[in-house]
């Protein structure tokens, strides 16, 4: 034990030797949630719209007006020219032509059912979906309103059958709050995951690993000695960041901040564990760093942060069962969002022990004290 | 006496290059036992099997009294060892460096100062230095003295002169000779034939065999023949012509003089006249005593000799 706490004690010393590093790895954290919690965002602000109104009639430029009064929209043009119009969608400056056809007026006056059509710039399909959903949703809301002013009884069925939506754990659907405690995860991530890694790989580079191997060090304790100064950075950083969120973005905490930490220093456990893993087969830092790219890529993309793990394929899934990012995202936002307890996210939190545990045996193992 | 080490029938390749080839020796307990042999000659890959780091493929080693495969544990609590590389922490100053190696063997500096301090208060004005800053020889004394802060039974120093200026070298020899009054054996190696001399024995190492192992002064005296020194303000016609002469066995440059043996007991007048022919005037050619390196090169064999 006091051999650990020897090596642990070396271990700071050359991290906070580094000046560069040991500013670092406090000020990263806050620089990547500045950044990366605005930056990362599904809202659309504002789609630019481009008009064309061949109908010109009070009930085209009610449509309008009501786009117009949507803080989703900004009429950028209204033409009469479909070629003009559609310059403007190929040229990215328009996201959405509507085109409201002569007659539009005449049409919904006489009962029957008006057309319009939308050519939506689907570069982006992820913006194109939200447009199109805004769109739609304005529309629907301008027909309500022309059903009720036209007919007071279809008003009262309508009021007999009132829609109203709520989103729950996020009521506004901010991103801002989404996104969040994923960055928190990340962050913790790449600071153990890559820091932890090089360290070791770097004592094999410059030759003072075979100084260690050669004391009766055991292999558990100089690997836990890699392990612990890089779980209580890792910590300290997310209380960093955790920081950061609630002043700056004012993000909601909803559970218990001990169990969002228990959770975090468990899948620190894990990263290290794999981190040191990969660095004992690797024999120089570029290796180390190839290969933790490649798994980092991997773990990030698929934890669930951009995309929903739902929407993957089946076998994606199945992948993602060992990924401890995954694991960590859905922790984090239960936790920060939900307010979920020990109880609810216990099963994640048990599958995540089991991984860290396999992880840092498989270093122990690996880490050779032999040539 | 008894033994420090004991090998017997040593054999390791890495892949298909044999690094050693059958190879045994003693090392009696408290001597200063050389491994004296050019680069890629094998040493480092046998002090490697001695510190525990490596295994053999076949043969075994006892070490103060353990096999170095199956008691390895305890071992390196036992051995010091100095790698030829310098293997301390860079970033961290001498005296960090000395504390956590003492740490990490469960001692303190304080406990095994007197076996230090020779050579530590060389360095001691500069404790507060890291050690990446230190110069070569500074380097050294300080990786000597990390690697006997536990008092280690067994000292293993892989070339510890290499890359160290003269002064500092014949220094560091004089602390060796120092330590063994604590009963520490030491076991070293070098390139450099002129620091045999200063070992108890040594074993002449080459392409993984160990050629001879003998007292310095016997290995000397193992030289079969006559030696002579040859000089001649043309020295390189004089090693040409030298050469091209029948009656010559060996022939290789030695400093600022040739080395040469004779087949013959004495060079008689045909070798003047030859060197005359080949336009050497001024040859002088005087018996010499043969050293570590002329008995290595012996050894060696006469063919390889004569491609120098």
């Amino acid at each position: 034990m006091r051999t650990i706490l020897y090596l642990i004690k070396k271990e700071f010393l050359q991290i906070f030797r580094d000046k560069f590093i040991g500013k670092a790895i406090f000020g990263i954290p806050i620089i990547q949630m500045l950044i990366l919690v605005p930056a990362i965002t599904f809202e659309i602000k504002s789609s630019e719209i481009c008009i064309i109104d061949n109908d010109r009639t009070s009930e085209s430029r009610g449509l309008i007006s009501k786009l117009d009064g949507s803080p989703f929209f900004r009429i950028l043009q209204s033409t009469s020219s479909e070629k003009e119009a559609n310059e403007l969608l190929y040229s990215d400056k328009a996201d959405i032509v509507l085109h409201i056809p002569s007659g539009f007026g005449k049409d919904l006056g006489t009962g029957r059912p008006a057309k319009i059509m939308a050519s939506v710039n689907a570069i982006n399909s992820m913006t194109a979906q939200l447009s199109w959903a805004y769109l739609s949703g304005v529309i629907r809301d301008y027909n309500l309103d022309i059903a009720i002013s036209g007919n007071p009884e279809a008003a009262n069925a309508m009021a007999a059958i009132g829609i109203t939506n709520r989103y729950w754990y996020n009521e506004m659907l901010n991103y801002k709050h989404y996104m969040l405690p994923g960055i928190l995860g990340i962050l913790v991530a790449a600071i153990g995951f890559v820091l932890a890694g090089l360290n070791m790989v770097k004592e094999k580079e410059v030759g003072t690993i075979e100084q260690i191997n050669v004391t009766p060090v055991r292999k558990y304790q100089f690997i836990t000695a890699k392990m612990v100064p890089f779980l209580v950075i890792g910590l300290i950083d997310l209380a960093i960041g955790l920081a950061v969120g609630k002043l700056v973005f004012d993000i909601p905490f909803e559970g218990s901040i001990l169990l969002l930490f228990l959770g975090s220093a468990i899948f620190l456990v894990a990263a290290l564990g794999l981190a040191l893993f990969v660095s004992t087969m690797s024999g120089t830092q570029q290796q180390f760093m190839f290969v933790a790219f490649f798994f980092m890529i991997i773990f990030i993309l698929m934890s669930g942060i951009f995309t929903p793990l739902e929407s993957m394929p089946v076998w994606a899934q199945k992948i993602d069962m060992a990924n401890p990012v995954a694991y960590l995202m859905r922790i984090n936002r239960m936790i920060m969002l939900k307010g979920s307890t020990l109880s609810d996210i216990r099963g994640d939190l048990f599958a995540l022990t089991a991984i860290a545990v396999i992880f840092t045996a498989l270093a122990i193992n690996r880490y050779r004290k032999t040539a | 006496m008894s033994k420090s080490i004991e090998s017997t029938g040593i054999w390791k390749n890495f892949g298909d290059t044999q690094a050693l080839k059958d190879i045994s020796f003693d090392v009696n307990e408290g001597e200063i036992f050389g491994f004296i042999g050019p680069d890629g000659a094998g040493k480092t890959t046998l002090f490697r099997i001695i510190t525990t780091l490596l295994l053999p493929d076949r043969g075994s080693m006892t070490i103060l009294g353990l096999d170095s495969t199956k008691g390895f544990k305890k071992l390196r609590e036992n051995i010091g060892y100095m790698p030829g590389r310098f293997s301390l922490y860079l970033d961290l100053t001498v005296e960090e460096n000395l504390n956590f190696y003492a740490s990490v063997f469960g001692t303190r500096v304080e406990d095994n100062y007197e076996l230090i301090s020779d050579i530590y208060s060389h360095i001691e004005p500069f404790k507060k230095r890291l050690a990446g800053k230190l110069s070569g020889g500074m380097k050294q004394k300080l990786a000597l003295s990390c690697a006997l802060i536990h008092r280690p039974r067994l000292l293993v120093l892989d070339e510890p002169t290499t890359g160290v200026d003269a002064v500092s070298r014949t220094e560091f020899w004089e602390m060796l000779r120092k330590l063994r009054q604590h009963d520490i054996t030491i076991v070293v190696s070098t390139p450099y034939m002129d620091e045999a001399i200063r070992c108890d024995r040594v074993a002449l190492i080459q392409s993984g065999q160990i050629m001879t192992i003998d007292k310095p002064q016997n290995i000397r005296d193992g030289f079969s023949r006559k030696l002579f020194s040859a000089k001649a303000a043309d020295k390189y016609g004089l090693l040409i012509a030298l050469r091209e002469y029948p009656g010559t066995l060996s022939v290789y440059p030695f400093g600022d003089s040739i080395h040469v043996t004779f087949s013959e007991e004495k060079p008689d007048k045909a070798l003047t006249e030859f060197l005359l022919k080949n336009g050497i005037t001024d040859a002088v050619l005087n018996e010499t005593e043969a050293g570590i390196e002329d008995r290595f090169l012996e050894l060696m064999g006469k063919d390889e000799t004569r491609k120098l």
